[in-house]
């Protein structure tokens, strides 16, 4: 049981991207919610393209459905593990609620990605606290791309792919090739599913084409 | 030689892997759960949960005098378990390399406190190594069991939460090699801690101290970056890549050791600088060690560092007056999202009977610390592991349940039970108190990821290799009943803890005893284990009245009439809101 103990080994190939300084990605959600895979695809890609990498996650209270955070910072030389606010170049979201709790680490100009669901808290349930109905105008205010991740992951038959429909999206703010994206997916997935995974970014990676 | 992108723990396990360590032991504790968890999966070691970190010390130091080299795993408060044997085996040193890794959590993530470990190192007078990413924390590893048995000491291997979780790019070498090791010799005048031995060790610690402090001026553990010299800063661990980030000019001394300080480098480098600063999060352990040594620190222009959390990078840009970039402000009128209790959590329907109680509940450390949030908000102290039973039999002995008119409870689980609550136990049965006390026996240690313990007798190689924790364990269960009789509970019951009408009776029988010490076990398997479902409820004829949303059950709502809403996704059919409906509105089938 317990935690799943990555296979960190990497192949590290030639430098196939230049980056001019450090690129700091935000994944927010909810715990279980598959944000751990996405930072593991995006570090695979960015540690294959011969970049330095550094994820930072906060563990501990991940399966009991409070909100989580990673950061991916990657670049020539990476310092810092931490994301402060206004230092987010990109800010991948897996639920509308936590997408706006964390508006304020996007840099001015960052790219916002927000998967188009929302889970309501147990603080909602219990009668404490309600939902911002406004919710997904805010984040057009803000300039972010809303992806119905859900929805096209099950259309691919894999709902469980909504993370990697994401990764999809998020693939348009970065330059690594289409073959190291799927390369990371490959290794990353389970076997069965390969196939749908490929797919899922695909149309992620379509969708936030469409709306940028 | 390869290349990999590993978490501190990660590289910590690896290299202590490589260098020979034959024995690693711990208690798991957030951040440092996965160094063992990484290290009982590599070939040619043992390891083990201990029950608790005095007892994973001990098993250390006997391994040490046994001849192998051994690692020993616990968070910072952890260290406070093991001061005992910590502080006199810096005295007797070791025989086999012997390193204690203290993993501390600036901004307690998942801590009650964020206490600096490396006091405790120069408390003890013994080395402490402090990593800033994970390719060092895998050189020190590897470096700290060749220095503990050079200078014949513990070495205190130090990391904080950012450098256990971060994961970073780890040149690794991929092979081990064991040391030869040495026949056994009873040495009693080395390990026997009668005073005058003790005086005599601790005289040998003196000079080993003089050697340490000889060596950290040499070591490149301790180095210094000269860049713009009107701005020197002091750090280490994770301090020295924000400042790297947040003050790319500013030359650095970077420290690889923390204790003993090299005092011939600092004073080398605040001569070298214009302006000498110490950037360090939530202590002011260098800053005053470097004050000590008469250097001239000074406060940065924009003021103090934060005495209390981690420091950041923004932080830093803050006090040496660098622009913050520009950002959104902090988005008002959302819902917090703190963690809760499972779908089907077996604690839940324990709480909402305390909370129905009124009871004065001492808590304790673990999942179940939740039943102190909303909605239950029925736990009224938690301080540190075990503490919940001798904290009820006090509050007892101040009268204070009689003044409140309300019954006192302790609550505690399994593994915290086993970690230090029987020694609480045993304390208010000798004591002839009274009161009721409830074991939460959800047959794992929950929070820090479904470990092993002595109560389900789950080990940590059977972990390792995936067995269902809750089919036969390899190690022997502890029989908690026999236990509590034999410590002489008066009365000793087990409680299915999906049983609503079971708990109220249980719980209403043992407070009514004022007279008695009780001891409910309530046992029933954490989610995370017996994952199995049942047909999701219906409502038949609801009355609106809201008790059942009252449980807190992440997969239960309202609608916009106040009518319960099922999410099928999160529902796993536990029947926990069919039980505490007051009306038998809701309907379980299967």
């Amino acid at each position: 049981m317990a935690h799943n103990i990555v296979d960190g080994s990497i192949a590290v190939g030639d430098k196939t991207v230049a980056l001019q300084g450090t690129r700091t990605i935000l994944l927010v959600g909810v715990g279980g919610q598959g944000t751990i895979l996405a930072g593991n695809i995006l570090a695979m890609a960015a540690a294959e393209a011969g970049l330095d990498v550094k994820v930072s996650e906060i563990h501990g209270m991940s399966q009991r459905g409070g909100s989580v955070s990673t950061v991916i910072r990657v670049g020539e030389k990476v310092e810092s593990m931490v994301c402060d606010p206004g230092c987010a170049d990109i800010v991948v979201a897996f639920e509308v609620v936590e997408a706006l709790r964390a508006q304020q680490f996007l840099r001015a100009g960052g790219a916002m990605f927000v998967n188009d669901e929302q889970i309501v808290p147990v603080s909602v349930n219990v009668g404490t606290f309600t939902m911002p109905e406004d919710a997904p105008a805010r984040l057009d205010a803000i300039g972010a791309v809303r992806i119905d991740a859900g929805g096209i992951a099950r259309a691919v038959g894999s709902p469980k792919s909504a993370n990697v429909v994401l990764v999809g999206a998020l693939s348009t703010a970065l330059p690594f090739s289409v073959e190291e994206w799927e390369d990371a997916i490959r290794r990353r997935v389970p076997p069965a599913t390969v196939d749908a995974n490929l797919e899922a970014f695909a149309r992620g990676r379509a969708a936030a084409s469409r709306t940028r | 030689m390869s290349k990999q992108l590993l978490s501190g723990n990660e590289a910590i396990a690896q290299g202590a892997w490589e260098v020979g360590a034959s024995v690693g032991v711990g208690y798991p504790g957030t951040p440092s759960t996965e160094t063992l968890e990484a290290l009982v999966a590599k070939d040619g070691i043992y390891c083990e949960w201990s029950p608790n970190e005095k007892v994973a010390l001990e098993v250390g130091i006997g391994a040490s005098l046994g001849g192998v080299r051994a690692l020993v795993t616990m968070k910072h408060v952890g260290v406070n378990v093991a001061a005992d044997p910590f502080m006199s085996v810096a005295n007797t040193g070791v025989n086999g390399g012997l390193v204690l890794l203290a993993a501390d959590d600036p901004s307690c993530y998942s801590s009650q406190n964020e206490q600096d470990s490396r006091i405790y190192a120069a408390f003890a007078r013994i080395p402490c190594l402090d990593p800033s990413d994970s390719q060092e924390a895998y050189d020190m590893a590897r470096a700290a069991f060749a220095l503990s048995e050079r200078f014949d000491t513990i070495i205190m291997l130090h990391e904080t939460m950012r450098i256990a979780h971060t994961r970073t790019m780890v040149e690794v070498a991929g092979e081990r090699a064991v040391p030869e090791q040495p026949a056994y010799e009873s040495r009693p005048e080395k390990y026997v801690m009668m005073p005058a031995n003790a005086v005599r060790r601790t005289l040998a610690a003196n000079e080993r101290e003089d050697a340490l402090l000889a060596w950290a001026d040499e070591t490149p553990l301790n180095r210094i970056e000269l860049r713009d010299r009107s701005v020197g800063i002091i750090c280490a661990g994770a301090l020295y890549t924000h400042v790297r980030e947040a003050l790319p000019e500013a030359s650095v001394l970077k420290l690889g050791m923390t204790w003993p300080l090299p005092a011939g480098k600092i004073a080398e480098f605040a001569a070298a600088v214009d302006k000498l600063y110490v950037v360090e999060e939530a202590c002011t352990y260098l800053e005053t060690r470097v004050r000590a040594l008469g250097m001239p620190v000074q406060d940065p222009p924009g003021g103090r560092l934060p005495r209390s959390g981690e420091v950041t990078p923004a932080h830093l840009r803050a006090a040496f007056g660098i622009e913050d970039p520009a950002h959104l402000p902090v988005a008002e009128g959302l819902p917090p999202r703190p963690p809760a209790l499972c779908a089907g959590c077996p604690h839940r329907l324990v709480y909402c009977e305390l909370r129905r109680l009124k009871a004065i509940v001492t808590g304790d450390i673990g999942c179940y610390t939740l039943g102190a949030v909303a909605p239950f908000r029925s736990v009224d102290s938690v301080i540190d592991m075990g503490a919940s039973l001798s904290m009820a039999h006090g509050m007892e002995l101040a009268g204070a349940g009689q003044k409140a008119g309300r019954p006192i409870v302790g609550v505690i689980g399994d593994s915290t039970f086993a970690h230090s609550g029987i020694t609480s136990l045993l304390g208010t049965v000798y004591n002839g108190g009274t009161g009721t006390l409830c074991i939460l026996d959800n047959r794992t240690t929950a929070m820090t990821g479904t470990q092993g313990n002595p109560v389900n007798g789950v080990t940590l190689a059977q972990q390792a290799a995936h067995a269902n924790p809750l089919d036969n364990p390899v190690g022997k269960p502890l029989d908690l009943v026999k236990l509590c009789e034999a410590i002489g509970v008066d009365e000793v019951e087990v409680v299915d803890a999906q049983d609503l009408q079971a708990i109220r009776a249980a719980l209403k029988g043992a407070t009514s005893r004022t007279d008695k010490l009780s001891v409910i076990i309530f046992q029933a398997p954490c989610r995370l284990l017996d994952r199995s479902r049942r047909p999701m409820p219906s409502f038949v004829n609801c009355r609106r009245c809201g008790t059942c949303v009252k449980i807190g059950c992440p997969a239960l709502g309202k609608d916009e009439t106040g009518h319960p809403v099922i999410d099928p996704a999160q529902c796993i059919g536990c029947g926990q809101c069919a039980q505490s409906c007051p009306f038998g509105c809701i309907i379980q089938e299967g």
